[in-house]
């Protein structure tokens, strides 16, 4: 398990590897230069010049992506050409909503999927069935911006249960810091625990076609226990992989959830910086971002393993 | 009162009748085999006295088992039934236990549900050390996937008595094993039964496996039993024409041409094999694992050679390489003189001259394609292929016992022996040098495969063929070749004319084998041939 873990790890560095050269070469062909970005157009070539040489940009490109990526190790993301703040800073602020988002509407997603994919498993063909996987075919279609604001009509609006949108902050508390978070979350989670309702469904179902779901009912166990003991485990690969990609999605992909929400979160955080050209910034978050999804995989491949003895002994 | 008694058994799935008035009796102690082909209801009967029919099952009449009416029965009532009173095992042992359960858990679990005065644990190291797993060989932290198949049957067993039934079931437990294991599982099986006075229960296509074994046999066709009798009567005067059909079907015999000419076609020499193993090491050079050792052999033109051995021993590897289908470590595999594979890649003039039959008359035909397309395939070897497309079609088919009008069919349109028939058409179509046939009649029941092996033999009179025969099963083996290798981890081990091997075999690997290889008894045998 050690050994199997030491290569996943070692695997995860060569891609944070690969991945910040991609990301830097990408940045660097994009079109735009950030000083006269910032200075306007009508500035003046030696002004120019001496904002370059302070952002560092009159430095070969190796010196740069160098200095980047030690800066980033060491916790210095560089300094915004638009805000001229620690870029540190602003993810940091941004990454404190994210990330509780993100993990929030994966806790939500998985405690509906779960139950409700092993409950239209076990029903197969029946009357639950029918009703659940119609209900995710409804989930998985609809769209969730459209979704949050059906959720602000009805619980902002009408009920007036949460507020419209915007971030109470952790200092209020985490009571209200979670409940500004509540309705996003629910936006972000009913159409991922759609997909992974019916994942878990169809994983399972695959599962109970197996010999040994049969030994198991031969040894005396009833089908819902043989489900329950012996099905669970083995459905999990499929389920985990998507928990996996679920979680990368959340974390980067709640930019419209962000903005129907008006949340200081990361996916905003991107889409202005693209919009003013704040390059060093949209470097450093597309750099967090990878950095989550590649660990999220290493968490993923740990879990796999931990599920299953063939891929511990494979390694 | 019999231990199990199934009186008038009919069973409908869906609509579709599966069996109809099943009646048979099983007294304690007592071996009883339930013989027939696939398709013949013997599994289900099986799977009636579990109650673990499939769903939209219907079924009526009685089973009784040690006193309980198990088809009034609820479920919860099943459930402490079954792994109680009744154990079942199973035919695959490589899917049939949990693959990410310890092995002593598996067992543990049984003893859990039925027996909770006693402690999971100890109890299931004694079981297994009783079925020949004993925790300190085998550790009960092993997983499934870290024992032979022969072990995973052993684990499936202990699962299955772990609580002392009265009756075991035994559904083809041996059919995926090689001929040595099957023997020594058989012999598990009933040391057990008798041991315990269980009431055993084997069902089997093969009726070598159960002619030493079961004090009674009872024979199906169609979901209904045609005859039922003590073994040795049976054996030696069967009433019913299914049952002698079926035993003439299990010893066919075939009769091949003399050998028209000996001109060497295929010619191995010193073929060596390894596969790269896991790299243990980042800069170590990964070990291998030597699939073939060093194999030398030639087949004659027109010669019928055999190739047996158990699984694992290199057989398949041996294949490929032949087929040029995979690089040589050292050695040469020349074809008419020519290397099947050089410069990093298989050489397709010599390909051509090869044609494969598989196994699995299944899994070998793209489904979504007509007949007329998958037999010609082959044409694609061609540089300019045929005109007469049609004709050749038309002859393939008719060769192999088949109309021309099958060529607008697709594959599922076919019974298993009949898209055996159009895997050989598709070998013959471009009238290869050398067939290969990779246990292509295993998976037949014995009357399919005795057709099959009939056409064989028909088709070295009509066509002249050379082939390579591989096959684990030694009978088939000793009709339809004249010369026979016998493979052992790597190694040839023996060589020979195949009446010679099999009546004075010289190697005591292939003494084993053929010991271990189940037979009919001489009198049934006789019988046969009058």
């Amino acid at each position: 398990m050690l050994r199997y873990a030491l290569k996943r790890l070692l695997s995860l560095m060569i891609s944070l590897a690969i991945a910040s050269l991609v990301i830097f070469a990408v940045i660097e062909v994009a079109p735009g230069d950030p000083a006269s970005f910032m200075l306007g157009i009508n500035a003046q070539e030696d002004t120019l010049a001496a904002l370059r040489a302070e952002l560092g940009l009159d430095q070969s490109k190796l010196q740069r992506y160098l200095g980047w990526v030690v800066g980033m190790l060491q916790g210095d993301f560089g300094t915004s050409y638009q805000y001229r703040t620690p870029v540190a800073e602003m993810i940091g602020d941004r990454l404190w909503v994210s990330l509780p988002l993100a993990i929030y509407a994966l806790t939500l997603s998985t405690l509906i999927a779960f139950p409700a994919g092993i409950y239209a498993a076990a029903r197969r063909g029946k009357a639950g069935d029918i009703g659940v996987m119609g209900a995710t075919q409804i989930g998985v279609a609809i769209p969730n911006f459209w979704f949050a604001m059906m959720l602000v009509l009805v619980f902002a609006i009408n009920l007036r249960w949460f507020s419209a949108g915007g971030f109470a902050g952790w200092d209020k508390g985490i009571f209200a810091a979670l409940k500004s978070l509540t309705l996003p979350a629910i936006a972000l989670a009913l159409p991922q625990a759609a997909i992974l309702a019916r994942v878990m469904r169809s994983a399972l179902l695959d599962v109970m076609g197996e010999d040994f779901m049969r030994t198991a009912r031969a040894k005396g166990l009833s089908r819902a226990q043989a489900l329950r003991r012996h099905g669970l485990r083995n459905a999990m690969i499929p389920v985990l992989t998507i928990l996996g990609l679920q979680f990368s999605f959340l974390l980067a992909g709640g930019i419209i959830i962000e903005q129907v929400f008006y949340l200081p979160g990361l996916g905003r955080l991107i889409f202005q910086s693209i919009s003013a050209r704040d390059l060093i910034v949209v470097e450093s978050v597309t750099m967090l971002l990878v950095f989550a999804v590649i660990v999220m995989n290493f968490l993923v491949d740990l879990a796999y393993a931990a599920v299953d003895p063939r891929l511990r002994a494979r390694a | 009162m019999s231990l199990l008694s199934v009186e008038n058994l009919s069973l409908s799935i869906r609509g579709t009748s599966i069996l109809q008035d099943v009646s048979l009796q099983i007294d304690a102690g007592e071996v009883v085999a339930i013989t027939g082909e696939s398709g013949s209801g013997k599994s289900m009967t099986a799977l009636a006295v579990m109650q673990l029919l499939p769903d939209g099952s219907e079924v009526d009449g009685q089973i009784v088992l040690d006193g309980n009416n198990v088809t009034a029965m609820d479920e919860a009532a099943l459930c402490r039934l079954r792994g109680d009173i009744v154990g079942m095992v199973f035919q695959e042992p490589m899917t049939a236990l949990n693959p990410v359960q310890t092995i002593g858990a598996q067992v543990a679990e049984t003893v859990r549900l039925h027996r909770p005065d006693l402690d999971p644990a100890t109890h299931a190291s004694e079981v297994l050390a009783r079925v020949g797993l004993p925790p300190g060989l085998i550790p009960m932290s092993r997983y499934p996937h870290e024992l032979s198949g022969g072990q995973r049957q052993r684990v499936v067993i202990a699962i299955a008595i772990a609580c002392g039934p009265k009756l075991l079931i035994a559904d083809e437990p041996t059919t995926a094993l090689d001929v040595t294991t099957q023997a020594q599982i058989l012999d598990l099986l009933v040391q057990l039964a008798r041991e315990d006075g269980m009431g055993l229960m084997m069902i089997t296509h093969d009726l070598a496996v159960v002619a030493q074994l079961a004090q009674r046999i009872i024979v199906m066709q169609n979901g209904a039993v045609v005859e039922a009798g003590d073994t040795p009567a049976l054996l030696t005067s069967p009433q019913h024409p299914y049952t002698q059909a079926l035993f003439a079907a299990s010893n066919h015999q075939v009769t091949l041409p003399e050998i028209a000419q000996t001109a060497p076609l295929l010619r191995v020499e010193n073929v060596v094999r390894d596969y790269a193993l896991p790299r243990t090491r980042l800069f170590r050079r990964p070990a291998t694992h030597r699939a073939v050792d060093r194999v030398s052999f030639d087949i004659a033109r027109g010669e019928r050679v055999g190739l047996v051995g158990e699984s694992g021993c290199g057989k398949s590897t041996l294949t490929r390489a032949i087929l040029g289908l995979e690089p040589v470590q050292s050695g040469s595999i020349t074809l008419d003189g020519t290397p099947v594979f050089s410069g990093g890649a298989p050489d397709l003039t010599v390909r051509r001259r090869m044609q494969v039959v598989f196994q699995d008359p299944y899994g070998s035909f793209n489904p979504r394609h007509r007949v007329a397309r998958l037999i010609t395939e082959p044409f694609h070897l061609l540089d300019t292929p045929p005109d007469n497309t049609g004709d050749r079609i038309a002859g393939a088919l008719t060769a192999v016992g088949l109309s021309p009008g099958d060529a607008q069919k697709y594959p599922h349109q076919f019974s298993g022996g009949q898209r055996q028939r159009l895997a050989i058409a598709r070998a013959l179509i471009i009238q290869p040098d050398l067939i290969v046939f990779d246990e292509a009649v295993s998976a037949l029941d014995v009357s399919v495969r005795a057709q099959i092996l009939d056409l064989i033999a028909g088709l070295c009179v009509q066509y002249d063929l050379t082939y390579l025969f591989i096959s684990h099963d030694l009978s088939v083996v000793r009709t339809i070749t004249d010369r026979v290798l016998v493979m052992q981890a790597g190694q040839i081990v023996e060589q020979g004319a195949t009446e010679a091997v099999f009546t004075a075999p010289t190697h005591p690997y292939t003494q084993t084998l053929i010991d271990a290889a189940p037979t009919l008894p001489a009198s049934s045998k006789t019988k046969v041939m009058q």
